[in-house]
């Protein structure tokens, strides 16, 4: 079991520009049923994906893959023709808001948006169109969401994920990778990787994700990878505490981020002394969260979290 | 990306947003020249000459040149000696305020060169309130503030007295409602003419916030003047970075000379790099990453010099230009690579070092960390180059050995 996606999970992909088409080869490759893109000035045409996939020697699994990918105007018009369930957005900053909300109005469950740089007064007005909508965004501004060995969404690197017991949730890419990699080397493997992305107003935040893997069987604990800014980490804490019922381990970014500079992420800023790494942590370890001190401790502090 | 005060009213003023008459001077000429026009315009013989920088605190600020002059004053000359009165006083102010350094509470010790006086007619002031409009992350929607503090610093009034701040969120589709406005007067106490006023100046704020794009605008003190007129006194002004693509009269306000050059020169190079105190520089792939390795630096013991995002997609050359500007920090003793490679690959990542490293030398001990994507041949790129780099295991390790050697 996993949360979001799996192997059934039908994919498009929104701009295939540079960037997309690099990704997309390499969904393909780890075996995500992309179905089709939109990318308007191509619409009509088709494009051809084709190499050795990542499983090659794999019994009972394909070497090689060979994906004739449709291209369509719009979204809904690729919905209707491929039945797809989610899309990923690699839109440039400036028409990703309106690739967010076109994926909506088409009807997808989850958009997953990538792009990093969208304006915030664009995001302000996605979510609000968004409010009312069965819709679940991912992102902007983050690595995507894998299921192991099932399907992948985004940027991530596939190789270090593998099939196992613990859920991960993270605003951070690399830091998602550092934890994934950890959890592979230990063999506790992860059900599925959710990056929510570094930006101020994103779609799911980490209280969702909670919920999911709360409710999915084959998560046996989690993992939560938070950061400087806004008060996402502590309104999860309180979740946690109140009914989470699967163990926790955590890591937050930036207790040494001086106060009022953006960290790299348009998201991870402490201002007028909101969001500091310490009010986060002081919450995570008082809902029973085990706060690894550095990344390099996230792998054994999620071993500890499980054998409490 | 922030603007000077002198900026942020002119673009309220070109919204039909109240502010005070006001001049820009960069010579006490211009200065002493901007004082007739403004009491004959205004009708009032009191002006003021504000320092533009930016930062907050200076009419408490002094100058380093004149610890006698503060960064904000008010000139009364003119009620009793007339108009060459406050000339005089005007270009006796200006020629010690233009190119010294002034220090207030948010520029740090060194404090910063006023290049600009910004001279405005006096207000006759009744009262003085709070206003700001920012985001609130919570719930993704902008939040407009006030507080009948004004005057004050908000985060103190925020903590000691959180009851004086009255907070109306604004819904993106509709914008701030006439009836959020009147609450907003209502419980800053205003009525009459000045009520009216208020709810004008709000809503057209708000509005234009959001075609702004900014990340904060502050107004404080906005006042409320004796025949019921509201206006901005003071005007703070952020904007989102990423949205300036489509405010190119905005980005035209970038006053370079109050950013960093060393962040400049990263920003133009397509990194992420933020200069702090430390001695340890940083090299690291990814935003988490690199606040992280800061952490774990500090963890072990030792400060790091910078944070530094090569970012996910970064070629050999900003690798090598990366490793430029952290070397040409001479408080830097020590340099730690930690690269997680995704789609950032290790090898990319490797050669870049090595370009770097011949090209402008290393005086410094370098350890790098390398995982994740073609971590073999990164390794091997290192070791073969000859170059005196300490490999570590992991991040922890990498920080610790690192901090050890540039004891």
């Amino acid at each position: 079991m996993s949360v979001l996606i799996d192997k059934n999970t039908k994919v498009l992909v929104q701009g295939l520009g540079k960037t997309g088409q690099f990704h997309t080869e390499k969904a393909i490759a780890y075996g995500t049923r992309m179905v089709g893109a939109v990318h308007p000035s191509r619409a009509g045409t088709s494009q051809i994906f084709e190499g050795d996939t990542d499983h090659s020697g794999v019994e009972g699994r394909d070497d090689t893959f060979r994906v004739e990918l449709p291209i369509y105007a719009t979204m809904r018009q690729a919905v209707a023709e491929t039945g797809a369930h989610a899309s990923v957005v690699y839109v440039p900053p400036p028409f990703a808001a309106d690739a967010i909300m076109e994926a909506a109005e088409s009807g997808v469950a989850l958009v997953i948006c990538i792009t990093e740089g969208i304006p915030v007064g664009d995001m302000v007005k996605v979510k609000r169109y968004l409010a009312d909508m069965p819709t679940r965004l991912v992102g902007p501004n983050c690595p995507g969401v894998i299921t192991p060995k099932e399907c992948k969404i985004g940027i991530m690197p596939g190789y270090i994920h593998q099939p196992g017991r613990v859920g991960v949730v993270s605003r951070s890419g690399t830091l998602t990778y550092e934890a994934v990699h950890q959890l592979t080397q230990l063999g506790l493997g992860q059900t599925t990787a959710v990056g929510i992305g570094g930006d101020p107003v994103n779609g799911t935040n980490f209280l969702d994700v909670l919920r999911l893997f709360n409710d999915d069987p084959a998560t046996e604990g989690v993992i939560m990878i938070g950061e400087i800014g806004g008060t996402a980490e502590e309104e999860a804490a309180d979740f946690v505490a109140a009914q989470m019922s699967k163990p926790v381990a955590g890591f937050i970014a930036g207790t040494t981020a001086p106060s009022g500079k953006r960290m790299g992420h348009a998201g991870a800023i402490v201002s007028g002394g909101r969001g500091t790494a310490a009010a986060k942590i002081e919450a995570m370890e008082a809902a029973g969260i085990v706060v690894a001190p550095t990344p390099t401790d996230m792998g054994t502090a999620m071993v500890e979290a499980l054998s409490r | 990306m922030k603007i000077h005060e002198y900026q942020a009213k002119q673009l309220m003023a070109d919204r039909g947003i109240a502010v005070p008459a006001g001049i820009v001077a960069s010579t006490v000429e211009e200065a002493v020249a901007a004082v007739r026009p403004l009491v004959e315009q205004s009708g009032n013989p009191v002006v003021v000459v504000k320092s533009q920088i930016h930062a907050g605190g200076r009419g408490k600020g002094r100058f380093v040149e004149h610890p006698d002059v503060g960064g904000v004053n008010v000139v009364l000359d003119g009620i009793e000696g007339g108009i060459e009165a406050a000339e005089n006083r005007v270009r006796e102010l200006a020629s010690r305020m233009l190119g010294s350094t002034l220090v207030t509470v948010q520029t740090g010790d060194e404090g910063k060169v006023v290049n600009r006086l910004y001279i405005e007619q006096g207000i006759d002031i009744d009262r003085e309130l709070y206003l700001s409009i920012l985001l609130d992350r919570s719930v993704g929607r902008n939040v407009v503030m006030a507080s009948t503090e004004g005057g004050m610093e908000i985060e103190k009034v925020a903590e000691e007295t959180p009851d004086k701040i009255l907070r109306e969120i604004v819904d993106p589709a509709v914008g701030i409602a006439p009836f959020q406005c009147a609450r907003l007067a209502l419980g800053l106490d205003l009525s009459g003419d000045a009520a009216a006023n208020f709810t004008r100046f709000v809503t057209a704020l708000s509005h234009a916030a959001v075609d702004w794009d900014s990340d904060l605008v502050e107004i404080n003190p906005l006042v409320v003047t004796t025949d019921g007129g509201v206006m901005a006194l003071d005007g703070k002004m952020a904007f989102d970075d990423n949205a300036l693509f489509r405010h190119p009269d905005v980005e035209a306000m970038r006053d370079v000379s109050e950013e960093d050059p060393a962040e400049l020169e990263a920003k133009q190079a397509g990194l992420s790099y933020i200069t702090l105190d430390g001695t340890i520089g940083c090299l690291v792939n990814g935003a988490g990453l690199a606040m992280a390795t800061m952490d774990t630096i500090k963890h072990v013991g030792g400060e790091p010099a910078n944070f530094l995002d090569v970012g996910g997609g970064a070629d050999a050359a900003q690798v090598a230009k990366a490793f430029r500007i952290i070397t040409a920090d001479a408080n830097v003793k020590g340099i730690f690579v930690n690269i997680f490679g995704g789609i950032m690959r290790c090898d990319t990542i490797a050669t870049g070092i090595v370009e770097a490293v011949k090209e402008v030398g290393l005086e410094v001990p370098l350890v790098v960390r390398l995982e994740g994507t073609n971590v073999d041949l990164g390794k091997q790129i290192i070791r073969n180059s000859g170059l005196d780099v300490v490999a570590a295991e992991d991040m922890k390790d990498g920080a610790t050995k690192i901090v050890e050697l540039a004891k």
